[in-house]
C-alpha cells in the first residue's frame, strides 16, 4: 500500500510539475542565444514566472517520494513504473497545454502503458 | 521557428543529454538510498535522521548534479518542442536506467521485466516518430 501510494505521488506530482514548468517555459519563449550570460538571464527570468515555482514545488515532492521508494525498491523497478507518467502527461498536455495529440502518439502511449503493466507484474 | 534541420539537430543533442544524465542520476540516487536505508518508524526524529543521512551522501549529491544537468537540458528543449513530444522521447531513459541498474548495481531483472522495458521502448519509438511541434502551426 505504501509502495502504491509512493508510486502514485511520483507519477502525479512529477507529471503535474513538468506540465507547470512547460507552461512557464512556453510563456517565456524559445531560447535562441546559448551564451552563458544570456542563459543566466533566461534562468532568472524563468524564476519570475509563478507557474515555474508551482512546478518546482510539485517536482520536489515527487523527488522525495522517489528517494523514499528507492530506499527499499530496485531502481530497475521504480523508474520504469514511473513511465506511467506518459499517460498522465498526454492527458495533461491536452487539457492543460492545449496540445494536439495524434492517434500515433496515443498508440505509443498505450504500448508504454502495456510495458509498465508487465514491469508491475514482474514483481509477483 | 520553422521546422528546420537545425531545429531537429538541436532537439536531438539536448534529448541525448537528457537520455544520458537522467538514468545516471537515478542510478546514483538508487545507490545512495540503499546506503542510507529506509525510514523505519516514520516519526519526525526518524525522518530527520534519514534526511541528514541523505544530505551527507556523496552518491545522492552526484545523482542530484546529474539530474540538474538533465533538468536544464529538458527546460531548454521545452522552449521550442511540445511537452507531449519531449516527454516520451526523453523517457527512453526510463528503460536505460534498468540497464544501468543491472550493470552498475547488480540488480536482478526477470525476463518479464526486460520484456516490459522493451515494450516501453517500442512505445517510445512510435511516439518519437511524430513531429516535434503541434501548437504553432497557426498562421
Amino acid at each position: 500500500m505504501r509502495e502504491f501510494l509512493l508510486l502514485c505521488v511520483i507519477v502525479v506530482a512529477g507529471t503535474g510539475g513538468e506540465l507547470f514548468v512547460t507552461r512557464a517555459m512556453k510563456q517565456i519563449g524559445e531560447v535562441t542565444d546559448f551564451r552563458p550570460a544570456a542563459l543566466l538571464r533566461f534562468i532568472l527570468k524563468a524564476l519570475t514566472v509563478p507557474w515555474m515555482w508551482i512546478g518546482i514545488g510539485m517536482m520536489t515532492i515527487a523527488f522525495f517520494a522517489l528517494l523514499t521508494a528507492l530506499s527499499f525498491e530496485n531502481v530497475s523497478f521504480v523508474v520504469p513504473v514511473t513511465a506511467l507518467s506518459y499517460a498522465a502527461g498526454a492527458v495533461g498536455a491536452v487539457l492543460f497545454l492545449r496540445e494536439r495529440i495524434s492517434a500515433q502518439r496515443w498508440i505509443g502511449v498505450f504500448i508504454v502503458c502495456v510495458g509498465v503493466t508487465m514491469v508491475l507484474l514482474s514483481k509477483h | 521557428m520553422t521546422d528546420s534541420p537545425g531545429l531537429h539537430f538541436k532537439t536531438f543533442l539536448l534529448i541525448l543529454m537528457i537520455v544520458v544524465f537522467a538514468p545516471l542520476g537515478n542510478v546514483l540516487l538508487g545507490k545512495g538510498m540503499k546506503t542510507v536505508g529506509p525510514a523505519t518508524h516514520w516519526t519526525v526524529g526518524d525522518l530527520w535522521s534519514v534526511f541528514v543521512r541523505i544530505s551527507s551522501s556523496g552518491y545522492i549529491w552526484l545523482g542530484v548534479a546529474s539530474l540538474l544537468t538533465f533538468f536544464v537540458a529538458y527546460m531548454l528543449v521545452l522552449t521550442w518542442a511540445d511537452y507531449s513530444y519531449v516527454q516520451p522521447a526523453s523517457s527512453f531513459s526510463y528503460a536505460m536506467v534498468a540497464l544501468l541498474g543491472y550493470l552498475l548495481l547488480g540488480e536482478v531483472i526477470t525476463p518479464l521485466r526486460w520484456l516490459g522495458i522493451a515494450t516501453i521502448c517500442l512505445g517510445v519509438l512510435i511516439v518519437g516518430h511524430t513531429p516535434p511541434r503541434t501548437t504553432s502551426v497557426k498562421v
